[in-house]
């Protein structure tokens, strides 16, 4: 009779922790933590084509210095910040990175449109071929983070929601840190092309 | 309270209106413009090959225009919504053609990434789909890119295509009637239980073999219910046939319909885009 009682409890217990939301916070945090890998990757794949595609554009166009030296800059600015899942536990942390990338972003796409200069630039197979491999990867970026936006959106509606709220809190999950619009719009605005 | 949520249900409204409507997958050529014409079944009929023989997905859509979106982010959402390509190995890929806005994209699944990186699709696009869309040939354009595709596909070491779903179907089919039968007789010299139970783990050890143990089990005890009711079993044979003519080979047809295509793979927007 005891085990019975027990057994029972037991099921009880699960049952509660379910409709308390436990589960679903576990999975969506899981969630969250694999998409923010993959947003990492992607801007790991773009530091990666960077150096390559300065060279090439050393080549053609050495005078572009300061262009240059920002994009280098930038770049090793973005790589020196650690982007593991920690990150999405330090909002101050979080912000550095996001920072750091969207400054890359910035100073890349100014490279880019100064390429556009040197028509000898342009028709070299080898600036071809890493322009559309980092046109490639800036859309795995975007792809990337939208999935992360719409991740932590859906854990952070969780954490914050009844009876969640309260599985949230006794377990220590708190809200995590989204991608922020004015952000987004920065990213998305095209590079400003001066003629000094 | 009311209003609020008047508000999400305007909001669900805007954004409906806004974005341009992801067709259904009938098959893997899509053209919502017509411009293909005869070259279509020409291309389906490679496409469904393809899939037969290495397993990928590879679909081809033609729209007008996808705005207000970019053609990246409206090829993303075709393929989340397709998912093209198998569960787990993501070998789907996509070309997709936006006529008024001359726009061409190929959105590769994930685990084709190795093989069709950007720069591959970048040239398949520059050098076979381009120079021909520039020279007003549409369905010539498309009929080289998805060639170029089709064949990059060909050399890959992909998972071997899962068995022909109706081929497994027959083979289970066979299985059950085999240990039913047998089992029917079994029972009859042994008794029900001893029949129906030897039959069942005939049935499970063979279909251990050619299946999970999930699947096997259930065969087994199917099986043993068949065996073990064996004379409800054979009174509705009976009546069945006495009924009227037999319905046995009506369910073709229907498995063309979606052509399979669409079986869970997954995309994170690598590929390449083009303008002409």
């Amino acid at each position: 009779m005891k085990n019975l009682i027990a057994v029972i409890v037991g099921a009880l217990a699960l049952v509660a922790v379910g409709g308390c939301g436990y589960n679903t916070i576990q999975q969506q945090d899981e969630q969250v933590t694999a998409m923010w890998s993959d947003v990492v990757n992607q801007y790991k794949r773009r530091a990666d084509l960077i150096p390559n595609l300065v060279n090439v554009v050393k080549g053609y166009a050495a005078h572009e210095e300061q262009v240059l030296t920002k994009v280098t800059e930038a770049r090793t600015k973005a790589t020196a910040l650690t982007a593991d899942a920690s990150l999405l536990t330090n909002e101050e942390a979080f912000k550095r990175f996001q920072e750091a990338q969207s400054s890359l972003s910035s100073s890349l796409g100014r490279l880019l449109a100064v390429a556009e200069n040197y028509p000898q630039l342009k028709a070299d197979a080898n600036f071809r071929d890493l322009q559309a491999q980092i046109e490639g990867t800036e859309n795995r970026i975007t792809v990337a983070r939208t999935r992360y936006i719409e991740a932590v959106r859906s854990y952070n509606t969780t954490v914050r929601s009844f009876p969640a709220n309260l599985t949230a809190k006794l377990f220590g999950y708190s809200m995590k840190p989204n991608f922020t619009v004015e952000n987004e719009k920065e990213i998305a605005e095209a590079p400003k092309v001066s003629f000094e | 309270m009311l209003c609020w949520l008047l508000l999400v249900w305007l909001a669900a409204l805007e954004g409906q209106a806004q974005l341009r409507q992801v067709p259904v997958l009938h098959g893997p050529v899509t053209d919502e413009v017509g411009v293909l014409g005869g070259l279509k079944a020409e291309l389906e009929g490679k496409l469904y090959k393809l899939k037969e023989e290495k397993g990928s997905e590879v679909a081809v859509l033609v729209v007008d225009t996808t705005a207000p979106e970019t053609i990246e982010q409206y090829s993303i959402r075709v393929v989340e919504q397709w998912q093209l390509g198998r569960k787990g190995i993501d070998d789907g890929a996509l070309l997709l053609v936006a006529l008024r806005d001359r726009n061409v994209r190929i959105e590769v699944g994930r685990g084709l990434e190795g093989d069709i990186p950007d720069l591959i699709a970048f040239r398949i696009i520059q050098e076979q789909i381009l120079p021909r869309f520039r020279q007003g040939d549409i369905p010539g354009g498309i009929n080289a890119g998805v060639q170029s595709v089709i064949d990059r596909v060909h050399g890959l070491d992909l998972p071997p295509p899962a068995q022909d779903q109706g081929n497994q179907g027959i083979g289970w089919f066979f299985l059950v009637l085999f240990f039913f039968l047998l089992g029917s007789v079994l029972a009859s010299l042994f008794g029900d239980g001893l029949g129906a139970s030897t039959s069942a783990l005939g049935g499970l050890a063979v279909a251990l073999l050619i299946s999970s143990l999930f699947g096997a089990l259930a065969a087994a005890l199917v099986i043993w219910l068949l065996v073990f009711f064996r004379d409800v079993v054979f009174e509705a044979l009976a009546s069945g046939s006495r009924g009227g003519p037999s319905r046995s080979g009506g369910s073709y047809g229907g498995t063309f319909g979606g052509g399979g295509f669409g079986s869970g793979g997954g995309f994170s927007g690598g590929g390449a885009s083009g303008r002409w």
